[in-house]
């Protein structure tokens, strides 16, 4: 693994060897003082052409808990709009020695693109609606933390899978890990097939004896789109307590943040102790550790 | 200058023959039996062709010259065997007045390289509201009247606009795609563009705006006093050809040409995210390919035009969603369909030179160049040797190619217009 751009190409065993690697750093981050050597004299960038705080945080937390010098770039999609180019930005990190950079673009295929320009590793930060893959690894770590194990197990995820790339990755990811994934949303917001998914028009199909339900954020822009009707959406799509009980009793909810309440899910459910909505933040560090530590430190292995 | 091309074997729209002693002088071809030149081509293993004619070419002069310019885009064309191009108008400003028509006519003609024919706007600044002035647009030198790059949403302004070109015997050339299916798309919707997480362009929205473009000739061909020419530009899917199909069958005027990009590659070669592939209409599956295919076999598509659309290499290393859409193709189209067609695949080659030669003229409503006695000596000498595409080597500005480092023959080496030499890359 050189880079993490999504997880094409890779295998259960080493989906796994990164979540046990994940394990070892939630210990660190339970020490009084949370902070190991293990990157002392490298240096990680985040190179952000998308806002993003969450994401970055995290990233920039895990690195640093790691002992790595960090900086960080933001670029506006303005700029890149007036044609300031992504690879003279990232062939001026580069010249400043920069071994891992963390990406985050609002296209899908940045990460990609910039594996062409630059040496170091590059970590896909989440980009447009291709891939956010160490969401969906935070995401895998939390379930298997709530459930055990994947096998055989069904995992519905629930809005807007044609436009989500926290959708996407999961659809790679959790399959690998033996999960069953469907995949529920209004037939505009449904992407016409993808692999690994089982998609339905139907909620109710989709929640039908779910080990876990991960509900997506729906963007405004759908809606100004003509794609989505927002009370129609609302009718039919948002995950109540009434619609889970299809699901198995106690099923864990998980959302990768952030929140409309009461539009995607009912806002009592999401402060519900079914809720891993703040444990999925909080592995997300973990989980990044694990990932630079494997990019940076255990290329070899 | 006489000039004589020996042992050279002879291919047009009638079919391959020879080998011919061919002899140029005064613009002509004087003979295919030999005689004395003052200069001698050794023409042995290469083919003979008439010039090409490419109807679909962006130059980006004026206001665009930091992508392209006269000089370089035909510079570009004569390397690539083409005698004759079409400009397209969408340029900054749009070519929409016969001044503009004239300035450009006037540049290319003191550049001395392929023969320019501008194509100028239908609409004035190509907004879709007001026609432009097609008798004057032809008197000035304009080929065809388009807005290419816009898509004509007003169906009332586009039968109008036939009917205007067609009292001046001018074809109107559109870019066929309703822009209200394809949205964003910035690549052929399916399951690939939902596996990779970019915006799709249907090939419905193709098919959807062929249908209606078809019926709006109709309206014109009943309304009019002179025949109407609707022509379709980058024709990219199967359904699309099937409505061509079946409205060439019920005799409507209507002509079409395919690009060399959507005959060579499908829409996986998106799966690098690299907006070098990223074009308009996109790249589609490889049925639709071969549906193309077939189209130019059978006669339902009437010639390829490269839509030679150059971009700075900066911006097409943005992101697929602002890169911009274009493939420069004037110096490989040819080379690349030899290669990729005909001897890969035995298409005719017959059949193939006349795409890029009888079909194109035939849309502009202009003579064929047969390989005769007495025919005008605007011809293009092919070398089957084989060489790879090198895009630092373009004489287009735009040095990057989706073909770089696939190897390919039927290279031009000598192109002439009207028996002068334009281009030579003679060993």
């Amino acid at each position: 693994m050189r880079h993490l751009l999504d997880f094409a190409g890779w295998t259960k065993s080493e989906v796994e060897s990164l979540l046990e690697t994940a394990k070892v750093m939630a210990e660190v981050l339970e020490r009084p003082v949370k902070k190991v050597p293990a990157l002392q004299g490298f240096t990680v960038a985040t190179v952000f052409f998308e806002p993003s705080t969450r994401t970055r945080i995290s990233f920039e937390l895990a690195a640093r808990r790691m002992s790595a010098d960090v900086v960080s770039f933001a670029a506006a999609t303005s700029s890149l709009q007036k044609g300031e180019s992504y690879k003279d930005t990232l062939l001026t990190l580069e010249a400043m020695g920069i071994d891992a950079y963390v990406i985050r673009a609002d296209a899908a295929g940045v990460p990609h693109q910039a594996t062409r320009w630059v040496k170091g590793a590059v970590i896909n930060g989440g980009d447009g609606r291709r891939a956010h893959p160490t969401q969906a690894l935070l995401d895998a770590y939390t379930l298997l933390e709530a459930l055990g194990s994947l096998e055989g197990k069904k995992i519905a995820i629930v809005g807007d899978i044609l436009h989500s790339r926290v959708a996407r990755s999961n659809l790679e990811l959790l399959p690998l890990l033996g999960a069953e994934v469907w995949a529920a949303g209004p037939p505009t917001l449904l992407p016409q097939a993808l692999p690994g998914a089982r998609l339905t028009p139907h909620l109710e199909e989709a929640l039908e004896g779910a080990d876990a339900v991960m509900v997506l954020r729906l963007q405004r822009e759908r809606m100004e789109a003509g794609l989505v009707n927002l009370e129609d959406y609302i009718a039919h799509y948002q995950v109540t307590e009434e619609r889970l009980q299809k699901a198995k009793p106690g099923a864990p909810l998980l959302h990768p943040g952030p929140m409309n309440r009461d539009v995607e899910l009912e806002g009592t459910l999401a402060d519900s102790e079914r809720s891993l909505v703040n444990r999925q933040v909080h592995n997300g560090v973990a989980v990044r550790m694990a990932v630079l530590y494997h990019l940076l430190v255990g290329r070899e292995r | 200058m006489t000039i004589l091309i020996r042992n050279v074997t002879l291919v047009d729209a009638l079919g391959e023959r020879g080998p011919a002693d061919v002899l140029l002088g005064e613009g002509r071809i004087l003979s295919l039996e030999g005689g004395d030149a003052e200069r001698v081509i050794e023409g042995k293993g290469r083919l003979l062709a008439p010039g090409f004619l490419d109807l679909h070419a962006h130059l980006r002069e004026p206001g665009q010259e930091v992508k392209e310019n006269l000089a370089t885009g035909l510079l570009a064309a004569v390397r690539g065997g083409y005698t004759d191009l079409v400009s397209m108008p969408n340029t900054t400003p749009p070519v929409d007045t016969p001044e503009a028509v004239r300035a450009l006519r006037k540049k290319a003609q003191a550049l001395g390289l392929a023969r320019l024919h501008p194509a100028a706007a239908l609409t004035q600044g190509q907004e879709g509201r007001l026609l432009t002035e097609a008798g004057l647009l032809r008197e000035a030198g304009a080929a065809l009247l388009t807005d290419d790059g816009r898509t004509n949403e007003d169906a009332g302004v586009l039968a109008a606009g036939l009917l205007g070109a067609a009292a001046f015997g001018l074809p109107v050339a559109v870019h066929a795609e309703d822009a209200s299916l394809r949205r964003g798309g910035v690549m052929n919707d399916g399951p690939l563009a939902d596996l990779l997480g970019l915006p799709g362009n249907p090939p419905e929205a193709e098919a959807a705006r062929i249908a209606r473009d078809l019926e709006v000739l109709r309206y014109a061909l009943r309304r009019g006093q002179k025949k109407p020419r609707l022509h379709i530009q980058h024709l990219s899917t199967k359904r699309g050809l099937e409505l061509l199909r079946e409205a060439k069958g019920a005799g409507l005027p209507v002509t079409a040409e395919a690009t060399p990009h959507h005959l060579t590659l499908t829409e996986e070669a998106l799966k690098g995210f690299d907006p070098i592939f990223k074009v308009a209409p996109p790249l589609r599956t490889r049925e639709d390919v071969e549906a193309l295919l077939e189209g130019l076999l059978e006669g339902t598509l009437d010639a390829i035009a490269t839509d030679h659309a150059p971009h700075t290499q900066a911006e097409k290393e943005m992101d697929l969603l602002r890169a911009p859409f274009g493939i420069p193709s004037l110096e490989v189209a040819f080379p690349l369909l030899y290669t990729e067609l005909h001897r890969k695949r035995g298409f005719p080659l017959k059949r193939l030179v006349e795409l890029f030669t009888d079909g194109p003229r035939r849309v502009l409503g202009l003579r064929p160049i047969h390989l005769e006695e007495g025919a005008e000596a605007s011809l293009v000498l092919l070398d089957p040797k084989e060489r790879p595409v090198d895009p630092k080597a373009f004489a287009s500005k735009a040095r990057f190619s989706p073909w770089a480092g696939w190897v390919l023959a039927g290279w031009p080496v000598l192109t002439l217009v009207e028996g002068r030499v334009v281009y030579q890359a003679l060993e």
